[in-house]
């Protein structure tokens, strides 16, 4: 174990389920106080952005220049108003909308195309194998960071643009491990069994592969999103995601950045909300992992 | 040992080319005519052809790389059609600041990673190993441009201690070994060094939690050794390890510091990669890429193969 821990080497162990392998996985997910406060967080979120136009006292594009970046406690903008006096707190509500978006989207996409693309792989093996993960080598061996600025910074910048950068950037990670499990449940005697009694390749994958290499694709999934979430915001902030008037809490980082000599606590506040998506999502993943008891 | 680095030399070469492909390719899904930039907009068509030519633009594409890429090989990237200057020297002289300032970066982040991960390793469960264990978590989890930010408003802003922005010696681009020139770096590699420091201690606490569980650790301590001297078998079975971590995130550091140095202005191979986004400057934004992601792939290998150096464990195979 002490060995695996080099990109190349990483294999994340299988789970053989069992019957009642999911309860079980509930049952310790509901005893983890601190994975169900970061679920009960994400929830909020998630329903913050939804009820965005019930919830915010104001319209997030509508400015005056002249309450310019009142402070935090001003009557009638509670958390202040940014540098073209738009409402903060309205903004930051609307914002969760295209953040939650550009950070959790990506991932399920990714998951989707990556896992299909690893368990081709994995069960294919031999040369298909070999063509598909040297493809996935190429892509893989950029740093998440450069990948992602690499691709928007080249398509230009729009919400678009940065939803598919960020899906290209998880699609080989999850690719890597989908097809390591599934090399490792390949290998197993029920397959060979399967096989030998006449089933297809389609029926072998779809109920003896899929069942046992989709919980630990699944986990290593989930602990993207906080990644993505941070990844997102940030390609915002370099002014590669979605454009102004926008409401984005990375854009409206970036927008703010010149307001700091002069209000300081507004310019960041969209990075506190950041950090706390990031964090509930981080929290949560880790929960689940430990339920599910798979190691990555 | 010789046999097993020369095998895992030879292995990226393949992965060399394709980064190589995947970076030719960037100039040609860009929206727009990749002229557009230096022709003026009434240029006419036979200007545009003749330009076209010039520039071998007319030429297939697989001629088009393999001419790129032998030209590359010989260290020639293309002229920045911002400056006119050669793209290779500018990405040098940018690397050694980005260098410097990734490194510092991951030694603080080693240093108090470590030393986090150890504490909470050793004492699992208690209140030490939770707050450790806190730290590091929000380490991973904390957007770092927004902590730069915030350092920025703490240490520039109310405090004005230190710059905000810029590098060099008095914010002249120099470099010294004194307080005119290390100032600057102060902020930068203090918030660089946070995701380091989450990664580096969470790692180690399970590494160390690891080891200890190990049956060899309790025959230490029935033999009756005290318990630093057990601490000193603990480190010799992490270190291969944490070593390793720490040279991938160097690699992580430098390819990813766009995001640092644009809200630091610090004069690396960030920021001339967010600076050639904006201008468009085509040649100069896949020649960093392709640096930086080579300098990855490259700092990879060399984790492998000092890894397997000095950790006997691992087989060359």
């Amino acid at each position: 174990m002490a060995l695996t821990l080099t990109r190349e080497k990483a294999q994340p162990a299988i789970v053989l389920r069992s019957p009642g392998y999911w309860q079980g996985v509930l049952a310790r997910l509901s005893r983890d106080r601190i994975a169900m406060i970061a679920l009960i967080v994400v929830a909020l979120l998630i329903l913050m952005a939804i009820l965005a136009p019930y919830l915010a006292p104001d319209d997030p594009t509508r400015g005056s220049l002249a309450r310019r970046l009142k402070p935090l406690g001003t009557p009638g903008h509670v958390l202040g108003t940014d540098e073209l006096g738009r409402d903060m707190l309205s903004r930051l509500i609307w914002g969760a909308r295209l953040s939650l978006v550009m950070g959790v989207v990506p991932v399920p996409v990714a998951f989707v195309l990556g896992s299909a693309i690893g368990i081709i792989a994995g069960y294919a093996g031999g040369l298909t194998n070999s063509i598909i993960m040297r493809t996935v080598d190429v892509f893989y061996a950029f740093p998440s960071v450069l990948l992602a600025v690499a691709l928007s910074g080249t398509l230009g910048s729009g919400l678009t643009n940065a939803l598919v950068s960020l899906t290209v950037v998880f699609i080989p990670q999850i690719a890597r491990v989908a097809e390591s499990v599934t090399t490792q449940v390949h290998r197993l005697d029920y397959v060979e069994a399967a096989r030998a009694s006449g089933a297809g390749s389609l029926a072998i994958v779809r109920v003896h592969i899929l069942g046992n290499v989709l919980a630990p694709i699944f986990v290593f999934s989930t602990s993207l999103i906080s990644v993505s979430m941070i990844l997102a915001a940030g390609l915002s902030f370099l002014g590669l995601g979605v454009r102004p008037p926008d409401a984005e809490w990375g854009l409206m980082l970036n927008t703010l950045r010149t307001a700091i000599y002069i209000n300081p606590t507004i310019a960041a506040l969209p990075g506190v909300m950041i950090f706390i998506t990031s964090i509930a999502f981080n929290l949560f993943s880790d929960g689940l992992r430990n339920a599910m008891d798979v190691k990555t | 040992m010789l046999a097993y680095a020369f095998k895992r030399l030879l292995h990226v070469i393949p992965v060399a080319f394709g980064v190589s492909i995947v970076c030719f390719l960037l100039l040609h899904i860009a929206p727009g005519d990749p002229l557009a930039a230096i022709l003026p907009a009434d240029a006419t068509a036979e200007l545009q052809a003749q330009m076209r030519a010039l520039y071998g633009l007319d030429r297939p594409l697989v001629i088009q790389y393999l001419l790129w890429l032998l030209r590359a090989l010989h260290g020639d990237l293309g002229l920045s059609i911002a400056t006119g200057r050669p793209v290779t020297r500018e990405i040098l002289g940018a690397m050694v600041n980005s260098f410097i300032l990734a490194g510092v970066a991951t030694l603080i982040g080693f240093s108090l990673g470590s030393l986090l991960g150890f504490l909470a390793g050793l004492y699992r469960g208690s209140w030490i190993d939770r707050l450790a264990s806190s730290i590091a978590m929000l380490g991973v989890s904390v957007p770092h441009y927004w902590l730069g930010i915030v350092l920025v408003i703490i240490f520039s802003v109310e405090l004005n201690w230190l710059p905000a922005t810029g590098g060099g010696t008095d914010g002249s681009g120099g470099r010294a070994l004194d307080w005119s020139y290390l100032r600057f770096l102060v902020l930068p590699a203090l918030t660089m060094s946070v995701i380091p420091m989450g990664i580096i201690a969470r790692t180690i606490r399970s590494l160390v939690a690891e080891v200890l569980a190990q049956d060899f650790v309790q025959a230490l301590a029935a033999k009756g050794l005290m318990p630093r001297q057990i601490l000193r078998h603990v480190i010799r079975n992490a270190a291969p390890t944490a070593i390793s971590v720490m040279g991938l995130q160097l690699g992580y550091l430098l390819g990813g510091s766009i995001l640092i140095e644009t809200v630091f202005s610090w004069p690396g191979t960030g920021f001339l990669l967010n600076n050639a986004i904006f201008t468009r400057d085509l040649p100069m934004l896949q020649g960093t890429i392709l640096i930086l992601a080579l300098f990855f792939v490259i700092m990879n290998v060399l984790v492998d193969i000092v890894q397997s150096a000095i950790d006997p464990r691992i087989q060359r195979n």
